[in-house]
């Protein structure tokens, strides 16, 4: 049993029991070492077996099959949506849509706000230099369909967001503004709050990335005051294929459809149609139901644990991987190096040895970890390097993974004669 | 698979000496086309010239960010195409090509890849292909674009 320091009731190892994978061993015999789950978290067995007994006992398809089947699918599907809703403490089931994941979700807002004629040409779209390429293209495209100016905010050397010329950056002129609450390079925790209220204070509405919160922090969207949050299963110990928007339910009533099909709308002549209401006027075709099934298993998964004790894992093992990864000469960390207002990823540099180099060889040695820009170019171009390799931490992380890590780091520099 | 997947067959000693010493490295002049290309999925980058003589390569000059295999594998394509000429060149690329989309399977002719053989571990690891390849497709291209500068201008070197 590891009882990590400051969280002396966390069991990870008897939460390392739950995920088959964990026990694999790889070429080599070496055990795996798992540290890429910002990139996607592995799944318990809870998750696994509610897929599965969906598919073996209750597939149908969903809200137009009327026979047994049918019904039964479609109070499972939408009890995910319950359970989803209760874990963000959302208002109301209905302003959780689900999409195929975080990038189509962020793509459906900014293309239904477009299409909604919030946004013009004397607008501006406010982003940071630290997000994720899913919350930067989506805009870049709408301030292209709508001649909107596109701003951001700048990173500091720390890998913080520079708020000093918010004053500036978010004015009257200001439509949108859309910011990640952790990011996934650099691993820093944003200040959301300051941002949420100067947008406010504008009428500027606020889009917020939580695709590495929901996973790792106690998350109440109502306390947040953000207008929309988006986020994904697979990285929350879910499945893959299923994404979550969030968002006011004034808001998402005034927003036009995103996908035309089945089952996202109200009528259909051969002219004309007339839509549903949320969440269903943004879910069109048939949903991911098995999906909603094992998300809906993750977040039971996750509330057991308590995410309140998630955090403090994460917390706790980023510290330790921070302190120990600092004691490679050689080694620089990318992002804030201290464990304050930080997520549990680390992206750093080995010298001049090439990120896919790195990656390669302490794969070799059975750690699993990201190697290149993690969907993060302008942050890296920020830190004036290409690339990086990015150790990334969850609830079932030890410190002894930590220390197979800096191992592995050591021979990595040995090999290529560092 | 323990083997197959062994990490030294991937960085053969080869590998490494181009990577440490990469030859013909930094972009020269005189040169017909320049091309850059990027590794999307990591974001490495090249950027490489090509310079004909008539129908000879006389020189493939690069600059280029990435990992030791795409760095390498560059080196071993200088080394391998300047002073051939393009037909010749364009079968030593199908022929590395080959290897590397061999799945491991393949043996490499040394008579035509020279030090171009160390590569064939990196065929056994689908990630790492590309990076291989990246330069030689700088270079396909590259070359391709120099073939119409050349012909539109009677063959007359910069």
């Amino acid at each position: 049993m590891t009882i990590v320091e400051g969280t002396q009731t966390y069991d990870v190892a008897r939460i390392r029991e739950d995920f088959p994978i964990l026990g694999r061993r790889l070429a080599g015999d070496f055990p795996l070492v798992y540290l890429d789950s910002a990139n996607t978290s592995q799944k318990p067995v809870q998750v696994i077996d509610a897929i599965d007994d969906h598919y073996r006992q209750h597939n149908a398809n969903v809200a137009r099959a009327m026979h047994q089947l049918g019904a039964e699918a479609s109070a499972a599907f939408e009890l995910g949506r319950d359970k989803v809703a209760a874990f963000i403490g959302a208002p109301s089931r209905d302003e959780v849509v689900f999409a195929k994941n975080a990038s189509e979700a962020l793509n459906l807002v900014a293309r239904t706000l477009g299409d909604s004629g919030r946004i013009g040409q004397d607008h501006e779209i406010v982003i940071t230099e630290m997000e994720h390429h899913s919350n930067i293209v989506p805009w870049q495209q709408l301030s292209q369909r709508t001649g909107a100016t596109l701003r951001w905010f700048g990173v500091t050397d720390e890998g913080r967001l520079d708020l000093d010329d918010i004053d500036t950056l978010i004015t009257e002129q200001t439509a949108v503004v859309s910011v990640a609450w952790v990011s996934n390079m650099l691993g820093t925790i944003n200040p959301l709050d300051a941002i949420i209220a100067k947008a406010h204070s504008v009428g500027a509405l606020v889009v917020v990335d939580a695709s590495q919160a929901v996973p790792q922090l106690p998350v109440d969207v109502a306390a947040l005051g953000a207008d929309f949050v988006a986020f994904t299963g697979h990285k929350m110990v879910g499945p893959t294929g299923i994404g979550v928007l969030w968002g006011r339910y004034d808001l998402l009533a005034e927003l036009p459809p995103f996908l035309g099909g089945g089952e996202m709308i109200e009528t259909v002549t051969m002219a004309q149609s007339t839509y549903a209401p949320p969440p269903a006027r943004f879910e069109a075709g048939t949903p991911p139901i098995a999906q909603s099934v094992g998300l809906g298993a993750a977040v039971d998964y996750l509330s057991a644990i308590g995410m309140d004790n998630v955090a403090a894992h994460e917390q706790a093992i980023t510290a330790y991987a921070l302190g120990a990864l600092q004691e490679i000469d050689g080694l620089t960390i990318v992002g804030p190096k201290e464990a304050v207002d930080r997520g549990g990823a680390i992206s750093f540099t080995l010298g001049d040895i090439h990120p896919h180099d790195v990656s390669q060889l302490l794969d070799s040695r059975g750690v699993a970890v990201r190697a290149g820009h993690h969907c993060a170019k302008p942050a890296h171009q920020r830190f004036g390097v290409q690339s990086t390799t990015r150790a990334s931490f969850y609830l079932y992380t030890t410190t002894e993974e930590i220390d197979g890590l800096v191992e592995a780091l050591h021979h990595t520099k040995k090999y290529f004669g560092g | 698979m323990t083997d197959a997947m062994n990490v030294d067959s991937l960085y053969q000693e080869i590998i490494l000496d181009h990577y440490k010493r990469p030859h013909g490295a930094g972009l020269r002049e005189p040169f017909e086309a320049e091309v850059h290309h990027v590794n999307p999925s990591c974001g490495d980058e090249i950027t490489l010239r090509v310079h004909l003589d008539g129908n000879t390569v006389s020189d493939v000059s690069y600059a280029a960010q990435g990992c030791s295999i795409s760095q390498a594998s560059t080196s071993v394509l200088n080394d391998l195409i300047v002073g051939k000429n393009v037909e010749e060149g364009m079968a030593i690329l199908d022929e590395f090509n080959t290897l590397m989309h061999g799945k491991g399977k393949i043996e490499p002719d040394e008579e035509i890849l020279e030090d171009g053989i160390a590569f064939a571990g990196v065929a056994q690891f689908p990630g790492r292909i590309k990076c291989a390849l990246l330069g030689w497709m700088a270079w396909k291209d590259a070359v391709s674009q120099a073939l119409v500068t050349t012909s539109s201008t009677t063959g007359d070197p910069k």
